[in-house]
């Protein structure tokens, strides 16, 4: 009880502190992060005396029967917040894509503008949706695979709480106009201290889970979860060093400028790219898609290969995003080759991934949750051959500053990370709230077709575009001048830019789909009526070849 | 195999040897790639005529970064004969060694915009940011309208170049006490300037909004905006472009 109420007295100094921090701010927006942190710590000061394990002290048996079973609470919150997220970073990016096609929609108003809710899009599916699908993936996967409860139960806690808090901060900060402009890292320097403790304690949860399993072999997913976070942890801390021009206010700079600004930060770009969203979510299909399956890993020596191979050479790509720029041609080189070898090691975890499915192929047709994985390894192992692709000096001058980027981005952001995790929402939903199976096996279907079509309009619109304005940019007539000025390419792209839209529209439709279906399947609603997801059924009076019959 | 480093089996039953040899793999590609940029002197090589960013233009490319421009602008023109004749001459690394952050870009929705400076009048950087499509009607940017109606409010901005200066921008210690009367100098023609033109060469000392009587955000915005790829002088640098034919003699 001590603890307790030392551990709330802590958060309430906290809140003091930052209440303090609110009123001393001469820049508003910092006064109003401020407001927001600290009526979260009052929160937390309340949680942490008030709801400490009163279960565990009213109903010791209860207690036991813990012990006996996983720490799930926080996946099934996990689950609601990723579905959650996604929802508003999808609708974002349906936003942000149709003012690029009607301007009028950035509304004449400072919060609204493309330029602010631009970082508002990728970090919304990027670090509220990936990231919250990855946080609540790993604890499931390490408790299954060291056949351990989850370590330091209240850290963990703290651990998601304290993401959401960062998720609030950074989001309301893009609206209120505070960046430090570095893309995907854009949240200022007291929102990255934040973000860095509360890494901290998401490293030790995990490894201290790993520490107490009682499975010798730490799993193939774990490996790919610790190098997710300890890489992410390295580029965070580095990338986001800064310099605040005052402690009670937001405005900060980087200690790296131009040249070393530049690799520093696509170092970390790329990185983000590489760790967060390939390591991370190959880790989750580490366990889901054998899971699902059935069948057990395809190769485990494929695995060391790729894992140690993958994390090795990812670093080593950045430089590929400063093609052709003042950054030294040496650097530039080495970015493009290391970026060429780099397809092998990602085509390994595809093969890996949809091999596992040997002897279980069958279910592509029966399993509507496989089929979404096998569609986001094929996505996967096709983003993975058009980057590298990208890479390339020569394609990279005309792809570089275009749409094609953009495509090439949400090929493998809508393919692959958002099709895995939805296989894998559909995959946790009904064991964690103990249903017999997902409400609809159909609108899982429907959610597939929805989401895939989507994604064929985005990427192609966006390979129309990005070639399309490379090429005019590059444009010389006979008379040796260049043909069209910037803002005719502009406004070549509105059609394509709707087509984008209409794409991105069909992939939030399929994503709506899904939130009915995992409510209902949290609610307990009783199973949709609906024709199974069988083959045809076979009758065997009509197997056999047709025998002629003689005239009479 | 007949040569192992190490048993793999080993790492995978100790965590604490697992995450070590990951983070020594994913330690080297960004030591060997990034470090030498510290110290490798042709990284940056030295130009004429580079020069800190004075107070307003700071504040101006504050405003840049604070609105997200860099999510639809470049700014790094690339050695390319259409890039250099739609933008200018190509990007050196010297112009942005002063850039905290870096703005070079990724996308490029609108023009490049590292060479903008002197090349439209500040009156059509006005109408442009506050309705672009007045100026250029298929333009798809978001207007700024709010930019004119807003007074500049930096605080110290003395704090600002002192931080800037710990990150390594050489502000001398005039420029950094000056910084508030710099900031106003600039944007006001009957202002005594002479601190400030003596402090930075090439200075542009006007009213930029069109509104003598307020310093609004829109002066520092266009202020840096009109400063853009203006410092160095580039005929110095073109000489370096020897064209192909003249090789070829």
């Amino acid at each position: 009880m001590e603890r307790l109420m030392m551990r709330g007295g802590a958060w309430l100094v906290t809140a003091l502190v930052l209440l303090l921090a609110a009123a001393a701010s001469a820049d508003w927006a910092f006064s109003v992060h401020m407001a927001i942190a600290c009526l979260a710590a009052l929160i937390a000061a309340f949680a942490s005396v008030k709801g400490f394990d009163f279960i565990g002290q009213r109903y010791p048996a209860l207690s036991a029967q813990a012990a006996s079973t996983y720490d799930d609470d926080l996946i099934r919150l996990g689950v609601i917040a990723t579905v959650f997220w996604g929802l508003a970073g999808f609708l974002a990016g349906l936003y942000i894509a149709l003012q690029l096609a009607f301007p009028a929609l950035n509304l004449n108003l400072e919060y609204t503008t493309f330029g602010r809710l631009r970082p508002l899009h990728t970090s919304a599916v990027i670090f509220a949706f990936g990231g919250n699908a990855l946080i609540a993936t790993s604890f499931y996967v390490v408790q299954r695979t060291c056949r351990a409860r989850l370590a330091f139960p209240g850290l963990a806690r703290f651990v998601f709480w304290g993401y959401q808090l960062f998720i609030v901060l950074a989001a309301t900060g893009y609206l209120l106009g505070i960046s430090q402009g570095k893309e995907y890292a854009e949240p200022e320097w007291y929102v990255d201290l934040w973000l860095t403790i509360v890494w901290v304690a998401y490293l030790a949860v995990f490894v201290g889970t790993i520490i107490k399993r009682k499975e010798p072999h730490i799993y193939v997913a774990n490996w790919f979860y610790l190098a997710f976070i300890l890489t992410v942890a390295m580029l965070h801390v580095v990338n986001n060093i800064s310099l605040p021009a005052s402690m009670v206010g937001s405005q900060s700079y980087t200690v790296f400028a131009g040249v070393q600004g530049a690799l520093v930060q696509w170092w970390y770009g790329h990185n983000a790219v590489g760790f967060f969203l390939t390591a991370g979510f190959l880790a989750m299909m580490y366990y889901f898609v054998p899971k699902q399956a059935e069948r057990p890993v395809y190769s485990y020596r494929l695995s060391i290969i790729h894992f140690w191979s993958l994390i090795f050479l990812y670093i080593w790509a950045g430089p590929h995003h400063l093609h052709y720029t003042a950054l030294p041609d040496w650097a530039q080189t080495l970015g493009m080759v290391f970026s060429v070898m780099l397809w092998m090691p990602s085509w390994g975890g595809m093969i890996n991934g949809l091999m596992t499915l040997n002897g279980a192929w069958d279910k592509i047709r029966t399993d509507p949750i496989i089929r979404m994985f096998v569609m986001s390894l094929a996505f996967y192992g096709m983003s993975t051959f058009e980057g590298p692709m990208l890479s390339i000096k020569a394609v990279n001058s005309l792809s570089h500053y275009t749409d094609w980027t953009i495509g090439h981005v949400h090929s493998g952001a809508l393919g692959w990370n958002g099709m895995v995790t939805f296989g894998c929402l559909y995959f946790l939903a009904p064991r964690l709230w103990g249903r017999q199976r997902l409400y609809s096996l159909r609108m899982v279907n429907w959610h597939f077709w929805l989401a895939s079509a989507g994604i064929v309009f985005y990427a192609s619109a966006m390979w129309v575009s990005g070639i399309m304005q490379g090429l005019m940019w590059r444009e010389y007539g006979a008379d040796g001048y260049l043909v069209y000025s910037f803002v005719e390419t502009v406004d070549a792209m509105f059609p394509m830019y709707l087509i984008r839209a209409f794409g991105g529209l069909l992939y939030l439709a399929g994503a709506l789909v899904m939130t009915v279906n995992i409510w209902k399947t949290i609610a307990g609603s009783p199973l949709r009526e609906e024709l199974p997801m069988t083959e045809t059924p076979h009758n065997p009076e009509a197997d056999r070849p047709a025998v002629a019959v003689p005239a009479e | 195999m007949a040569f192992r480093i190490i048993e793999h089996g080993k790492l995978e039953r100790n965590v604490a040897l697992l995450g070590l040899f990951a983070l020594v793999t994913v330690a080297i590609g960004g030591l060997v790639q990034i470090t030498p940029l510290f110290w490798i002197d042709s990284t940056i090589e030295k130009v004429e005529g580079m020069r800190p960013y004075t107070p307003l233009e700071q504040a101006g490319r504050n405003i840049y970064v604070r609105e997200g421009c860099y999510v639809c602008h470049s700014q790094m023109v690339r050695p390319f004969r259409d890039e250099v004749e739609r933008y200018g001459p190509y990007s050196l690394a010297a112009e942005s060694m002063y850039d905290h952050p870096f703005q070079w870009g990724s996308k490029r929705t609108g023009p490049d915009l590292a060479r903008v400076g002197g090349r439209y009048s500040d009156e059509w950087h006005r109408e442009h940011l506050k309705d672009p499509r007045a100026v250029v009607p298929e333009s798809i940017m978001p207007p700024y309208a709010f930019l004119a109606d807003r007074d500049l409010d930096v605080g110290d901005m003395s704090k600002q170049l002192a931080a800037l200066s710990n990150v390594g921008v050489p502000y001398s210690k005039e420029a950094i006490t000056e910084a508030n009367a710099d900031l106003v100098a600039q944007a006001d023609p009957n202002a005594d300037s002479a601190g400030l033109k003596k402090r930075y060469a090439k200075v542009q000392v006007r009213d930029f909004d069109g509104n003598p009587t307020r310093l609004t955000e829109m002066d520092a915005l266009v202020a840096y905006l009109q400063m853009l790829g203006t410092l160095v002088d580039h005929k110095k640098a073109a000489a370096q472009q020897v064209p192909n034919a003249e090789v070829a003699k």
